[in-house]
């Protein structure tokens, strides 16, 4: 019965996907697309986190270093290569090795849950202020000024691979948008499918017992962080193009709990929660900036508060026992667990 | 019929649904209104730059209200489209692609931080949008499509420099936020240091959000300079000012700054932390001509007595929003190559910080530069410069002779 | 030698501020694993919470010492019975519901008080050591962090909230089946890790800027702080701050802030990493 739901799951969201590329054009205005695009490239990013903390069991709160660092790696690779198949490549490349080293530094010391959130947050900070310094024409890599708290403006648009005069306009960016989601959807739901992907689920759930069974748990670990941090890569060197700049707030402590917000809201453990999560809290952002009137912090923050009474485990896992004619199991817990002795 | 989850979820869902609906049909409703011109005002009003938003919408409120009294503008009424990008550089984008592709507004007036603007001001080029940037900065941008009404360190440091070398001495240590402008004005403050015989003693960096200022303050009594030059900007970095005085430093050595006051700092402070701290902008509401009284009155008429501070960055709005409205009235029309040239026909605008007036060449202005002191959250004018020219830009930029540019000059000092 | 004395005496004063921002959130954090995203809020409103009193003429000192505990400590009781009580064991939805609360902290009194508040300045003076000048207020601080540590060690091992306290966190049945209402130890422990943030935030507000923002530039460093610490709460916050300050105020010292800054966070990666734990994993075992 599950397994015609998820290949149900699995068709809806392709038909969806398609919907979106051919469809939604026709129905809606350029802006429209516009905000859209930034919508999905952030998906693809809570995708990222939603892969490696609902399904790895890692709770990375610097994200946004691998986003950032995307971004940063396109805007300069594209300014000095000239065309932007490279770039790409190295968007992808890049915080995928970053990563790599990190996952290293952190696994084989045997660090988890709040140490590594530390950590990881740390190092986004770290990355935060030694960009921000950078103002000034003598920080350039190659052609491309680093530009500091300013960053880099006018980066130049994704072109047809071969062909720099052919650059992609704002429809095209859309369409590309959604098929790369679609295609990190499934690459992502594949992943979980085979052997290395259960693997992963089943150290979230039991460390020890794998390491027990024979696994080497770090190595498992390391491949879904690198995972995370190349589609977090990818998010950035799209959102680089969307928005044509990347400046170092990408790398702060405000976007990183923003990814971590979208994935809590649409719910963890699903992949289809954090695209939900991010579309929700991004036109909640959007409508608010626009809406003027109230402040801005105060009725997110009501919001905010008042999901997570209301929708405790996130939007897709309620919205699916809600489907299922059930109410959704929540865990109410008069006492704290128990903290190590003292 | 009981409240279970269940009911409450449906029922906030089919709310959500139809507020969502119903904000998308009354914001094209908006968009498309009766002939009103719509002008884009895209500020922070909530997050760490909202001190600096606030009053810049409030400013475009009061212009907006003064020219649709005179009349409008080519007998239509303006209506301000706000955006709030709630100090986040995703949604400045945002909002600038919505002001200029959906609302297809006339004009943007925004962007505070150097960041902001450069975010939004290509996307405003590529999509054929006026664009006024009214915050004072490094300077450097070079864009036909964008007009700048703040000032830039050429026409202020110019004069505050050598103003407190002459109070107090030739060595003088900067302390700056590290970030671009902090920075930049720094090799600003160095430059006009050494072209008037002085000595910068150090500089130090800080960032945004350091609050402990103890070692910079105990180096720089190591260092025994003749004043300290402050380009600290921002919430954390009023930390410093605090520090220093009950560090009992602000008897000993004297400060001057080009950001004091512009975050309502000396408001913050108390008498004995602000006084006597020399600064220098283009407009303070001391200012003494019946032009700024008349003006200073208005703003409180409309918005209260209380009202914190009227800063420099305000005024630029309020100045830029007039300085437009001029442009178009010349330009007879709203056709963007017909208002840029109408603007750079040479407008003038007596505004309350005096005669501001639209430089063809580098799209930037020339303005009054005035010197004043901190006295009791009051800010006392002790000098003017009349007419200052964006030199520092005009070294750099001539849109005259290369139309088509379109980047922000690293001005080399 | 009196440069020395003056760093000697500035890098207390930063281990100081350090430990003060950061015991609340221990706490909160160690006694509870509540990850408060509000943590700065708190020290927000404790400097708000001393400005308004001292306008309303109340004395500095009782202000900042007595009031801003007092007024954030009651609404942290007031937030925990309402939003956290329903939270416990889900680390996943308390990281929501009070990054939530931070956002409406922040809009709540930028919309009561505006975001331009005048504020109060140091009332103590200033001394001389050799040549340097240096603000009488950093003693303070330092003498209130010290007296933090010495009262927050007492009251949890001799007296009886302490006792019933530490017990609730080890095990809460076995507290109820004695007769302890473990709600209400959660609630009155939320509250004082709040009252902690307060003191911290009114202890700073006379030296530092209070804007509704001002949460912001904490947050993340006392966190930093905490779990550097590791489990035990005392022992913990007190050997990473001190470890932290120190090395962030002698790199400050010897080249710039910014690399005072990222001196912080790399000190930070490294004590992680050697220590994944936290400092009083290995070290200081089982104290308090």
């Amino acid at each position: 019965m599950s397994t015609f739901w998820n290949r149900a799951g699995l068709a809806a969201f392709g038909l969806a996907a398609l919907a979106a590329v051919l469809v939604l054009p026709q129905l809606v205005e350029a802006f429209t697309l516009m905000e859209l695009t930034v919508y999905v490239v952030m998906s693809i990013l809570a995708l990222s986190l939603g892969f490696i903390w609902g399904f790895g069991g890692i709770l990375c709160f610097g994200q946004a270093a691998f986003f950032g660092l995307g971004a940063y790696t396109y805007a300069v690779a594209v300014m000095n290569l000239g065309d932007s198949t490279g770039a790409v490549l190295l968007a992808v490349l890049i915080p995928a090795v970053f990563a790599a080293v990190l996952g290293y530094f952190m696994f084989w010391g045997r660090i988890s849950d709040v140490y590594l959130g530390v950590i990881t947050l740390t190092v986004s900070l770290i990355l935060f202020n030694l960009v921000n310094s950078t103002a000034g024409d003598a920080y350039r890599i190659g052609s491309a000024p680093l530009g500091g708290f300013n960053g880099i403006p006018s980066i130049p648009t994704l072109n047809v691979p071969g062909q720099p005069e052919l650059v992609l306009d704002p429809l095209q960016m859309f369409q590309l948008c959604v098929v790369t989601l679609a295609l990190v959807y499934y690459g992502l739901r594949w992943l979980l499918a085979s052997r290395f992907g259960r693997v992963v689920v089943a150290i979230r759930e039991n460390e020890r017992r794998v390491e027990l069974l024979g696994y080497d748990a770090r190595k498992y670990k390391l491949g879904a962080f690198v995972v995370g941090g190349a589609v977090a890569g990818l998010a950035g060197c799209l959102f680089a193009n969307w928005g044509a700049f990347v400046s170092p707030t990408i790398f702060g402590l405000a976007q990183s709990a923003q990814i971590i917000i979208w994935v809590i809201v649409g719910g963890v453990g699903t992949l289809i929660g954090p695209i939900v999560g991010c579309f929700l809290i991004q036109w909640l952002t959007s409508s608010l900036g626009a809406f003027g009137g109230l402040n801005a912090n105060l009725v997110l923050g009501v919001v905010l508060v008042a999901f997570v009474l209301l929708v405790p485990r996130g939007l897709v896992p309620t919205g699916r026992a809600l489907l299922a004619r059930r109410r959704a199991p929540t865990v109410r817990v008069d006492r704290l667990p128990e903290t190590k002795a003292a | 019929m009981s409240f279970t989850r269940r009911t409450t979820l449906k029922a906030i869902g089919g709310g959500a649904a139809i507020a969502a609906a119903s904000s998308i049909a009354a914001r094209t409703a908006f968009a498309q209104g009766s002939g009103d011109i719509l002008v884009a005002s895209i500020h922070d009003l909530s997050g760490g730059l909202d001190i600096y938003g606030k009053s810049m919408q409030d400013a475009m409120i009061l212009a907006t209200e003064e020219i649709n009294a005179a009349g409008g503008l080519l007998g239509r009424k303006i209506k301000l489209v706000t955006y709030d990008p709630q100090s986040n550089m995703q949604l400045y984008t945002q909002f600038a692609q919505q002001a200029a592709v959906k609302d297809k507004v006339a004009v943007v007036h925004g962007g505070i931080t150097s960041a902001s603007r450069e975010v939004i001001r290509p996307v405003l080029k590529r999509f054929n949008t006026l664009y006024f940037y009214n915050t004072q900065y490094e300077g450097g941008v070079c864009d036909r499509n964008t007009f700048s009404t703040g000032q830039t360190p050429a026409q202020n440091m110019e004069k505050i420099v050598p103003y407190c070398m002459k109070q107090w001495g030739k060595r003088v240590y900067i302390v700056a936020a590290d970030y671009n402008y902090g920075q930049i004005t720094s090799e600003w403050v160095k430059k006009y240091t050494q072209e008037n015989g002085g000595q910068v003693v150090a500089t130090d960096f800080f960032p945004l959000d350091v609050t402990q200022f103890g070692p910079a303050i105990q180096k720089i009594q190591a260092a025994k300079p003749d004043y300290v030059m402050s380009a600290l900007v921002g919430g954390a970095h009023i930390s410093f000012y605090r520090q220093w005085a009950a560090a009992g430093m602000k008897a000993r050595i004297p400060m001057a700054s080009t950001t004091f006051s512009g975050g309502n700092e000396h408001i913050v402070l108390t008498p004995q932390e602000a006084d006597g701290i020399v600064v220098s902008f283009s407009y303070f509401p001391t200012i003494d001509t019946p032009d700024n009284k008349a003006f200073v009155e208005r703003w409180h008429k409309r918005f209260g007595p209380e009202y914190p501070y009227i800063s420099e960055l305000a005024v630029g709005t309020y100045q830029g929003m007039h300085l437009w409205a001029l442009g178009v009235k010349k330009a007879g029309s709203l056709d963007r190559m017909k208002m840029i040239q109408a603007l750079e026909s040479g407008i003038s605008f007596d505004g309350p910080s005096g005669k501001v007036t639209i430089d063809p060449v580098t799209h930037h202005c020339t303005l009054d530069i005035h010197i004043a002191e901190v006295k009791n959250r009051k800010m006392n004018v002790l000098a003017a410069f009349k007419q200052q020219k964006p030199a520092d830009t005009a070294a750099v930029c001539n849109l005259q002779k290369n139309p088509n540019e379109n980047k922000q000059y690293v001005i080399k000092i | 030698m009196d440069f020395a004395l003056v760093v000697a005496l500035e890098v207390l004063s930063a281990v100081a501020g350090l430990l003060l921002i950061s015991i609340g959130l221990a706490v909160i954090f160690g006694m509870m694993r509540v990850i408060n995203l509000a943590h700065g809020e708190f020290l927000m409103l404790g400097g708000y919470a001393t400005i308004t009193a001292t306008k309303a003429g109340i004395n500095i000192w009782l202000s900042i010492l007595v009031v801003a505990p007092l007024v954030v400590g009651l609404i942290g009781v007031i937030i925990e019975r309402c939003v956290v009580r329903f939270l416990y064991g889900r680390m996943v939805d308390t990281m929501l519901a009070t990054w939530g609360l931070s956002l409406l902290l922040i809009g709540l009194v930028t919309t009561v008080f505006g975001n331009t508040t005048a504020g109060i300045s140091s009332p103590l003076g200033s001394m001389s050591i050799g040549q340097y000048k240096l603000s009488l207020y950093t003693l303070f601080i330092v003498a209130v962090a010290a007296t933090v540590a010495l009262a927050l060690y007492l009251a949890f091992k001799r007296t009886r909230f302490g006792l019933v306290a530490r017990g609730t966190m080890q095990n809460a049945d076995m507290a109820a089946a004695l007769g302890v209402s473990p709600p209400r130890v959660y609630a009155v422990t939320f509250g004082i890790g709040a009252a902690l943030a307060g003191l911290a935030g009114g202890v700073l507000a006379p030296i530092t800027g209070v804007v509704p923002t001002i949460g912001v530039a904490y947050v993340a460093k006392a966190f930093i702080t905490v779990i550097g610490g590791g489990a035990s709460v005392l022992a913990g916050t007190l050997s990473a701050s001190t470890l932290f300050g120190t090395i962030n105020q002698l790199a400050t010292f010897l080249t710039t802030p910014v690399i005072g800054e990222v001196a912080l966070l790399a000190a930070a990666i490294v004590l992680v990493r050697l220590l994944p734990q936290g400092i009083t994993h290995r070290f200081f075992r089982g104290s308090l």
